[in-house]
Parts: C-alpha cells; structure tokens; sequence
C-alpha cells in the first residue's frame, strides 16, 4: 500500500494566511508546508482555531494564501480546481432542490449534462436508491452527508476535501459513515485530505495523522498509521487503537501547555 | 396541524408538526393557518359563517330599518353590482391596468436595486435612508404634485404605485439578499461557480422567501395607492367611482365597488401565497 503512495499529488508550500479583522490581524496559518501523496488518506487533526478549516479551504483554492503557494500535480491552485471536490460540515445540501437536483448542481455548473449511469451506481453505493424526489429536510443527517459524497464524486474528482464532514453526527452514524468512507476510498483510489477534531476517527481512516498546533496553526507532528486495512469499527476498542489515541492526545495536551507557559512568560 | 401529537410521524429537522403544509418564514408564516380548507366538515363550517355573517346581516338591517343611505343590505349590493357591471367594468380595468403596470416597474426596480446594493455594504448605507424615506413617505401625498405635471390621465398614478410599491421590494428582497450563507457559496465556488451562477442558483433562491413577502406587501400598498390615487384627482377607475357614488349617495354601488376592491386584494394575497407554496416551502 505504501509503494504507490509516494507520488506527491497535493503539496502545501509555505503556507500562511492572516485575517484582517476589525480587532486587528489574526494570524490563522503560519508556515506550512505538507504534502498529500497520491491515493492517500491523509486526516488533518487539532483543537479549534488551529486553522485546520482554513488550510483544507486554501487547498480546494476557496481562499487566497497571504503567502505560500497550494499545487496539484504540480500545478498552482488559485481557484477551485475541477479534479478538487470538497465535501462541508452538516452535509451543505441546497434546501430548496430535492436530492436528485442537489447532486446534479456540479454539472449544472460547469454546463454539462449529468452522468446518469454514474449518480445512479453512486446512489445504489450509498443506499440512496428511491430518494431523489426527496428534499434534504426529509432526509436524516446521515442520508444527507450520503447525498453529499454522492454529489462530490459524481463529477468524478481525484481528491476529496473533507471538512469535518461526520461532526455533527450521532456517533453510531458517525461510525457507520466512517465505515463507508473507507470502503469509497478503497474502491476508488481517491486521494482524500479529511479535517475532523476526533483523534479516533483520525487514526480509523487515515494513512497519515497531521496535528496541528493553534494560533498560529502550525504543524505540530505527523504520525503514520499503520493499521491493515480494512479496519473493522470495533478496531476501536482494541487495546493497541486505544494506546495510539492516548499517545496523541498526550502530545497534543503536551502542546497546549507549553504554548500556555509561552503565553504566561510574554 | 390540529392533529393530536400521537397520530403524527416525527419527521427529520422539521419544527413544529403537522404533515404538508409548510408555511413560509416572517410575514407569511403569521398568515399560514388561512391556508386551504381539508375536510368537508371544515368546508361546510366555512360556508356556515359566511351565510350566518351575512345572512345576519341582511336580516339586522332590515328588522332595524336602516337606511339604505347609511348602510345598505347585502342583497341590495349584489343587485347594483349586476346592475351596474356594464358601467363599472371598463373602471374595473383601468384600475388593474394601472395596479399591474405600476407594479411591474415598482418591483423590477425594487429588486434589482435590492439585488445590486446588497453586494455592497457600503452603497447599502447611502441608499437606505432614501429607501427607508420612500417606504415611510405615503405617495399618496405625491399624488396631486404628479397630476399637475403629468395631467389627469393614468401616468402620475402607475406613478405612485410603482414609487408606493417598489421599496416594499425592496427593503424586504434585501432582506432576503443579506442571508449570505458563506458554506453554500463555496460550496457553488467549489464546483466552478462564476458570481452569475452563485446569483441565480444560490443567492435568488435563498432570498426567495423574503422576496415572495415583499411582492406581496408591495402590490397590497400599490392597490391602496391606485384607489387614493384615483380618489385625488381623474375621471376613471375604481377609486373615481367610489367618490363618485358616494357624492350621490348611492351607497350599494358605493358598497359594490368595495366589494371588488377586496376582491382584488384577497385574489392578490391568494396568489402570492400560491407562490410562496411552490418556490419557497423549503423553508420550515
């Protein structure tokens, strides 16, 4: 698995960005430089108001870097990029179109004519069968987020962007998404970069562990995840999954503590 | 919505109960419960009080002898209103001609204005105290200073109801246009999205809402201001005959032109709340 995972496919160079406000200018990403290997699952991890959204964000070119530079297969992202989609919190479904609607707003964009054969096949992945009359507030948050990924991957992407996509879920759907995020990214090979603030869910899915560090985010560390694939849900509660989880969080808590003893001495 | 919490199905994000009617948000959701009739008993109870009202009516006045100068019957209304139709129809039609036509450029106006200076805060500032001045202001007072300029005839009142009519747009299409949700514009940008296309697949449809409450404010207002209109000055329409009829007292012609008068409004507010149902029931 690790020898097709070296070709750099998203890399992050330098990175750094700044709010301007009205209190002033608030630094949200200082410095970072991070790269996405093709085909890997990368999860993305840190306290609140580390910058984790705003990094995945410049990624998918939604927002201008104050410096540093984003680059897929090389080439520079300064917009959306078509082989880019980005997967939000709460699923971002549009209220007033039905589902069918909702995943075809990307070819309606870009003025092409949806791929029928491919929704269809997507929805039958997902279990969405039947529900395309159906309008979002209709739907469950997990059939929602489904409805999501089924509208990210339709347009066919290399890399999906996840922002906290399972946060607001109840944790048996969260598991269960959890479950079927892994199986798409087993089956299709997509790159995918997933922010979330659950260390467990990070070590579930991902290749790779970034944790980032807050104000200014930063990279703290990246931990590789070595665990065979595919991962059964009650990996969770196996004493080797559990003694991963204890060991970032240490670090994390390490983190927050000596910043805190910076913060008190300036 | 009268159904016991028992007999229905909890449905996902949904407030309150109550299987399809979805009312509308802020001045349509005050006004929901007036919408359609379901059972036959309703119905019948419905046609009830409509005949119990103004059978009553009818009956009070004539057992108290009321004048028909005063107030006349029911029965004696509908008799001038047939009577009287060849006469007051070709007012009928001005009257909507000028409702419709001063309408249209109020609204087109009071929404795109609403659309441009949403998108930006600053011009918002400048304008909305002409706006807020224009909503406030009645137009009605306009209306004797237009007929000197423009005469007698229909400008000076599509005038005041295009002037009446289109900050009502206006204010409640702004309304509407500053619900920027940030996550469904990027979510639009992440697709490709030009500013066009976040214009009319995600800004329009999420002001949709306000803007159906403020088509239908705005030609509530410019029906009221046609009719003043006509009142103040001009020999046609609705509100001329009005004067008219009553200057000679003859009180159910008077009450017949009232009649269509509500007609028109209620045909309005059912129209719009129509509308409502079929582009802006997404929102619960």
């Amino acid at each position: 698995m690790t020898a097709e995972h070296t070709k750099t496919k998203l890399s992050v160079t330098g990175a750094s960005k700044y709010y301007q406000t009205k209190t002033g200018a608030v630094h949200a990403l200082d410095d970072v430089s991070l790269e996405v290997r093709e085909g890997e699952f990368l999860c993305i991890i840190g306290p609140s108001g580390c910058g984790k959204t705003t990094l995945l964000w410049s990624m998918a070119g939604l927002h201008d870097l104050s410096s540093g530079r984003v680059a897929i297969d090389g080439e520079v992202i300064t917009k959306p990029h078509p082989q880019i989609a980005m997967i939000f919190q709460d699923a971002n479904l549009l209220p007033w179109r039905n589902l069918e609607k909702n995943i075809e707003l990307p070819f309606e964009l870009k003025g092409t004519k949806p791929d029928r054969a491919r929704i269809d096949k997507l929805l039958d992945r997902v279990g969405l069968v039947g529900f395309g009359n159906k309008h979002p507030r209709e739907l469950s948050g997990g059939m929602q987020q489904r409805a999501s990924i089924v509208r990210s991957l339709a347009v066919d992407p290399s890399v999906l962007l996840m922002d906290e996509p399972f946060g607001a879920l109840d944790a048996f759907t969260r598991d269960e998404m959890n479950l079927l995020i892994q199986e798409i990214w087993m089956e299709t090979g997509k790159t995918i970069a997933f922010v979330t603030h659950s260390i467990p869910e990070a070590i579930f899915l991902a290749d790779r562990i970034v944790v980032m560090s807050a104000r200014p985010g930063r990279i703290a560390s990246i931990y590789n995840v070595d665990i065979p694939r595919p991962r059964p849900v009650s990996i969770q509660t196996e004493p080797d999954f559990i003694a991963r989880v204890m060991e970032i969080k240490t670090r994390i808590d390490n983190q927050r503590g000596q910043q805190e003893d910076h913060s008190s001495v300036a | 919505m009268s159904k016991a919490l028992g007999e229905t199905i909890p449905e996902f994000n949904k407030k309150g109960g109550g299987g399809a009617d979805v009312s509308l948000s802020g001045g349509l959701s005050a006004l929901g419960s007036a919408g359609g009739a379901r059972t036959r008993l309703e119905i019948l109870v419905i046609i009830l009080v409509a005949v119990i009202i103004i059978g009553g009516a009818e009956l009070t006045l004539t057992v108290m002898e009321v004048p028909q100068y005063i107030l006349p019957k029911p029965s004696q209304i509908a008799t001038a209103l047939v009577t009287e139709w060849t006469f007051i129809w070709p007012h009928l039609l001005v009257t909507l001609f000028e409702l419709f036509t001063g309408f249209a450029i109020g609204a087109s106006i009071g929404f795109l204005l609403a659309a441009v200076i949403t998108q930006f805060p600053f011009v918002e500032k400048v304008v909305t105290p002409y706006i807020l001045l224009l909503v406030t202001t009645p137009m009605l007072a306009l209306v004797p200073l237009l007929i000197l300029r423009f005469g007698f005839g229909s400008e000076p009142r599509i005038i005041a109801v295009a002037l009446a009519s289109g900050p009502m747009v206006m204010i409640n299409a702004a309304t509407g246009f500053r619900r920027t949700d940030l996550a469904k514009i990027a979510l639009a940008r992440s697709f490709g999205a030009n500013t066009l296309q976040i214009f009319t697949k995600i800004r329009i449809p999420m002001a949709m809402p306000m803007i159906i409450v403020g088509l239908m404010v705005g030609s509530i207002f410019g029906l009221l201001t046609t009719v003043g209109a006509e009142m103040v000055g001009g020999a046609e329409g609705l509100g001329n005959r009005l004067t008219y009829y009553s200057s000679l007292i003859r009180m159910p012609q008077f009450f017949a032109i009232i009649l269509l008068l509500a007609t028109i409004g209620i045909s309005i507010y059912v129209f719009f709340f129509w509308l409502g149902k079929k582009w802006a029931s997404w929102e619960a």
